[in-house]
């Protein structure tokens, strides 16, 4: 029997294999931007990650020179104070005259005490700087935020000190009693009260009178920390770039750019929020909110 | 007598440097003076009747304005007085700097003071 093929159907059939292929064109280029697209996806999360690196070996770099640099002054006392003390001994001893005898003897009791001041400023630095350096892990763990607030405070005070001589603000903390610990990257929630800190004594360097606030403060099933200061405050049109990344105020070459981002970024992951309030010439408050139960 | 300026906004420096230098002041060969800030050092080395001034120690980190500024104020003004920066840090960027600002010695903190004391004989002989 012959194979009698209608018109019809052979015009149909080569629709259908036109369809076909049509599909098959498209499919492939879809698959083919997809794997593009997902390419350059990957791209620019390896970018981020390793800006994000850099940011940190910045901070961490510029927090550790600052540091350094603070501990030489109060040393250049301790070691040239205890050796003069050491010449003024053999001095008291060869000395006949009573009068000088009493007068080196004061002077000697005069350096020790600043050998003791210099010395505990000392202390109280490399102290900081060890702190900052410690539990370096990414694991979450349950934290006391007052005592992170507190430690970070102490910080960046001392950072902001050792880049800027004159740098004076007064410090309020009101920290509430008994809050429950959070589930958090110390590390990385650390780096954000550093850094806005930081920001904030940028902020009233030139004032007179100079004043930042740290308050924490447990509200329903969040903590908060407000960060507040009297200085320079956030202009409109800042305000709406401020967490962009490379997004900076600072003279070029000063500023990354990318702290308040990366500082968004954590808290966020972290499934909390950072909001700003501010007024130009009058204040700023950053606030950063945690839950409770981050798991 | 030979005055020399120290610039530094530390308050104990001049202690130090008073008693480091006790048997030079005693005997006359020296007389220290000291100011907190670069202004200070400027309108100091101004005002001076007559200018019996041979050299100016200064500190880098101040408030204010630091030691370069100084450094390159007294450069403008008086190419010939001798200035030593005195500082804290390690790197070489600032060291480079101050060369080029024309400056004659670099004394590290903490001070060296015998290697100091031996610069400052270098001045004070010529």
């Amino acid at each position: 029997m012959a194979l009698v093929v209608q018109p019809e159907l052979m015009v149909c059939g080569f629709i259908i294999l036109l369809l076909l292929a049509l599909f098959i064109v498209q499919y492939n280029k879809a698959k083919k931007e997809k794997l593009i697209s997902e390419n350059a996806l990957a791209e620019l999360q390896n970018t981020r990650g390793q800006l994000s690196q850099q940011e940190k070996l910045a901070s961490l770099g510029t927090l550790m020179a600052g540091i350094m640099h603070e501990v030489k002054n109060p040393l250049n006392f301790v070691n040239n104070f205890s050796e003069i003390t050491r010449e003024l001994l053999e001095e008291y001893i060869e000395a006949k005259d009573e009068e000088e005898k009493k007068e080196i003897l004061g002077t000697i009791r005069q350096n020790l005490e600043k050998i003791t001041h210099h010395g505990r400023r000392a202390d109280a630095i490399v102290k900081s700087m060890l702190e900052y350096s410690r539990k370096r892990t990414d694991e979450k763990q349950l934290t006391d935020i007052n005592k992170l607030c507190d430690e970070f405070l102490n910080l960046a005070y001392h950072a902001m000190r050792a880049t800027l001589k004159d740098f004076n603000c007064s410090i309020e903390r009101q920290f509430e009693e008994n809050l429950p610990p959070v589930n958090i990257i110390s590390q990385d929630i650390s780096r954000v009260i550093h850094n806005l800190i930081t920001n904030a004594f940028y902020a009233v360097k030139d004032k007179p009178d100079a004043k930042l606030t740290v308050k924490t403060q447990l509200s329903g099933n969040a903590i908060t920390i407000a960060i507040r200061d009297n200085g320079t405050g956030i202009p409109e049109e800042v305000k709406q770039k401020m967490f962009d990344p490379f997004f900076t105020t600072k003279p070029s070459g000063e500023g990354t750019g990318l702290g308040l981002s990366l500082s968004f970024d954590i808290i966020k992951s972290h499934g909390g929020n950072i909001s700003v309030d501010s007024k130009e010439n009058e204040f700023t408050e950053m606030i950063i909110t945690l839950p409770v139960s981050s798991k | 007598m030979r005055k020399i300026l120290v610039v530094d906004d530390e308050q104990d420096v001049e202690e130090l440097f008073r008693q480091i230098f006790r048997g030079e002041i005693r005997r006359g060969e020296m007389d220290l003076q000291f100011v907190l800030s670069a202004q200070s050092a400027l309108d100091y080395i101004q005002g001076l009747q007559p200018f019996d001034l041979v050299l100016v120690l200064t500190d880098i980190n101040m408030p204010g304005q630091s030691g370069f500024d100084l450094l390159r104020k007294i450069r403008e003004k008086f190419p010939e007085l001798q200035v030593f920066m005195i500082w804290a840090y390690d790197d070489t960027t600032n060291f480079e700097e101050a060369k080029k600002l024309g400056a004659n010695d670099f004394i590290p903190k903490p001070v060296d003071f015998i290697r100091l004391k031996e610069s400052i004989a270098k001045v004070l002989l010529n």
